[in-house]
């Protein structure tokens, strides 16, 4: 262990890290595919969808921690079936803190790869379509290289959500040092004790660091992508 | 052969137009709004007529009353678009080569192997090919779109206004190089347009367009040099398209063409002696006399006889004339006609000025098996 961090605070430094990796890495598919459909598709209950979708953004943190909690949870309808199925438990686990953060950053990476999509011409994708390629096609060669910034940004975005999730985390998976004790937990942890504000500071600037180093890599990626694919001269073939 | 029949209505217009289109290429003509982009989105696939037939040679590509509705990317059909509508993110080269990835997948493709090298040669992008669109001119990525097209292997091009948003010097250019991909490929071409001075270059076969109806179609030279067509193609704008044989070039900067009509002399064309030529003449440069007119400095005197006067509301009537199977639109005012007592087989002589044949408006007659026989081009209407 370092000299300035505890071992406690290293912990909720890498769980922390790690909660924001995997929620933001296994959100990535479903936001891609949501976002497709929103910005591309027609279908029925497309309205509904989107609320859905949005609905972390709005309800209080505390009130999807605890929906989570009733419907993952030992005893909740799908929580039970996982746990009989897969046998994998959520609750009060690190692996349940990734579904929180995952879900509360969800809404904020669909819309920014929404935003992406809907910035690309749809008319290259019908040129696409009568050079042969299927939709799958369409988007893999087309599509997706153009949003690629979109989904970046989309990504880091949910990264650093993730990060600073605190409230859905806190009432799902509770605030076990070494086991659910994320960064914000354990600041919150430290600012509930005498004299643990020197400690919450030290959070503090890790917090403060590892956000601003993941929004300058994904400014940077977005750059290089952007340059990569042509878009900063001349932007799209009108 | 292209067959369809379409029906398809949206916001107060009705589409409802039929025609059969042989080989070579037929031309869509009308207004904006008479419905050529509509049909022929339809026919990419790219549109869902609510009702209506397109078939491909042997390949129902769409049919309402079996539910037949074969999606765009296995219709193989190109489509060179007014917008080139390049990938941004991808080389010239890659663009290229873009539909030959999916080429001979669809059901329907036969695989002419179009050679890249030889596209590449034939549109001139040789030194342009690691270059991405946003660094081409605009002449340039339409070339490459026309590239892409006809590279994706397809049995029909379909052409939506490509020159439209080009400036005159690109349209010249591209001009030609379409000429060269239609004698030297053998795709047959649906070209949309409103350009009459574009399609009596290029086109076999002539389909017109008014309100979302097929109001004539035909070979090029009957429907250019009907006087019936002139108030659709623009009076200004009407004129037959003759083709006439090079013969040679007379030392004043003249050149010699053999018409079927007789000899012409026009400012010296740039082609070799024994070609054979297209020229399309507009009927306003045309004059006609009921005896061979004398002391004149016009050097071109054909002797044709009438065929049709067409009079309108105005002050102008248009006369066909014609002499074998060559056939010339004269445009003169009705109190002419009436003087000369114009009527149908009556013997005149057609002048016209050797100066008035502008230079885009003579082209290499289609040759090869590019151009079908005429009775081929087999034109249904509506």
């Amino acid at each position: 262990m370092s000299d300035w961090l505890s071992q406690a605070e290293w912990q909720a430094v890498v769980l922390s890290l790690r909660v924001a990796f995997w929620a933001a890495l296994l959100g990535l598919p479903p936001a891609l595919l949501v976002a497709h459909a929103l910005a591309r598709w027609r279908f029925p209950g497309k309205a509904l969808l989107n609320g859905v979708v949005h609905l972390p953004l709005i309800l209080p943190p505390v009130v999807t921690g605890y929906l989570l909690l009733i419907g993952f949870g030992r005893r909740g309808p799908i929580g039970a079936l996982l746990e009989d199925w897969f046998g994998i438990v959520l609750a009060f686990r690190w692996t349940g803190a990734v579904l929180a953060a995952g879900i509360m950053a969800f809404p904020l990476t669909v819309r920014a790869i929404r935003l992406a999509i809907e910035s690309v011409d749809p008319r290259l994708e019908q040129a696409a379509a009568t050079l042969g390629a299927n939709r799958v096609r369409v988007f893999a060669t087309v599509t997706l290289p153009l949003i690629l910034p979109g989904i970046l940004a989309g990504v880091v975005l949910g990264f650093a959500k993730a990060m600073g999730e605190f409230g859905a985390t806190i009432t799902f998976v509770s605030n076990i040092p070494g086991q659910t004790q994320t960064l914000p937990s354990a600041i919150y942890a430290f600012l509930q004790v005498p004299g643990g504000e020197a400690q919450a500071l030290r959070l503090v600037g890790v917090a403060v660091a590892v956000s601003m180093t993941a929004l300058l890599v994904s400014e940077w990626l977005a750059r290089r992508v952007a340059r990569r694919i042509g878009q900063d001269h001349g932007g799209r073939d009108a | 052969m292209l067959d369809l029949r379409v029906r398809h209505g949206f916001d107060g217009f009705t589409l409802d137009a039929g025609f059969a289109a042989a080989d070579g290429v037929t031309a869509l003509f009308g207004r904006s709004g008479s419905g050529k982009t509509t049909l022929v989105n339809a026919v990419a696939g790219l549109l869902r007529p609510q009702a209506g037939r397109i078939a491909l040679e042997d390949t129902v590509l769409f049919d309402s009353a079996r539910g037949i509705d074969r999606p765009p990317h296995r219709r193989c059909i190109g489509y060179v678009f007014q917008d080139a509508r390049l990938f941004p993110h991808m080389t010239v080269q890659q663009n290229l080569t873009y539909g030959r990835r999916f080429a001979g997948r669809g059901a329907v493709s036969q695989s002419r192997g179009v050679a890249l090298a030889r596209i590449v040669e034939l549109l001139g992008l040789g030194d342009r090919l690691h270059r991405l669109p946003a660094a081409l001119s605009g002449g340039e990525k339409q070339r490459v779109a026309l590239g892409r097209a006809i590279l994706s292997d397809p049995r029909l091009l379909l052409m939506d206004e490509p020159l439209a948003a080009l400036d005159e010097p690109r349209k010249a250019e591209i001009l030609t190089y379409l000429e060269r991909l239609r004698d030297e490929t053998r795709v047959p071409i649906l070209y949309v347009s409103h350009s009459v001075a574009e399609i009596a270059r290029l086109a076999t076969t002539v389909v017109l367009m008014d309100r979302g109806r097929v109001v004539m179609a035909g070979p090029a030279e009957q429907v250019l040099s009907d006087p019936d067509a002139a108030p659709a193609l623009g009076l200004r704008e009407a004129g037959a398209i003759i083709t006439a044989r090079l013969e040679g070039h007379d030392t004043d900067g003249l050149s010699r063409l053999r018409s079927p009509a007789g000899l012409l002399w026009l400012p010296r064309v740039d082609a070799a002696a024994g070609a054979l030529l297209r020229l399309r003449i507009l009927a306003q440069d045309v004059m006609l006399a009921t005896q061979a007119p004398v002391g004149i400095s016009a050097l071109n005197v054909l002797p044709m006889t009438v065929a049709s006067v067409r009079t309108g509301d105005g002050p102008g009537a248009l006369v066909q004339v014609q002499s074998g199977d060559m056939r010339l639109l004269a445009r003169v005012t009705n109190r002419s006609a009436r003087a000369l007592g114009l009527a149908p087989g009556q013997a005149v002589f057609a002048v016209l000025k050797a100066v008035s044949v502008a230079r885009g408006d003579i082209a290499g007659a289609l040759s090869g098996p590019a151009a079908p026989p005429p009775g081929q081009a087999d034109i249904l209407g509506s």
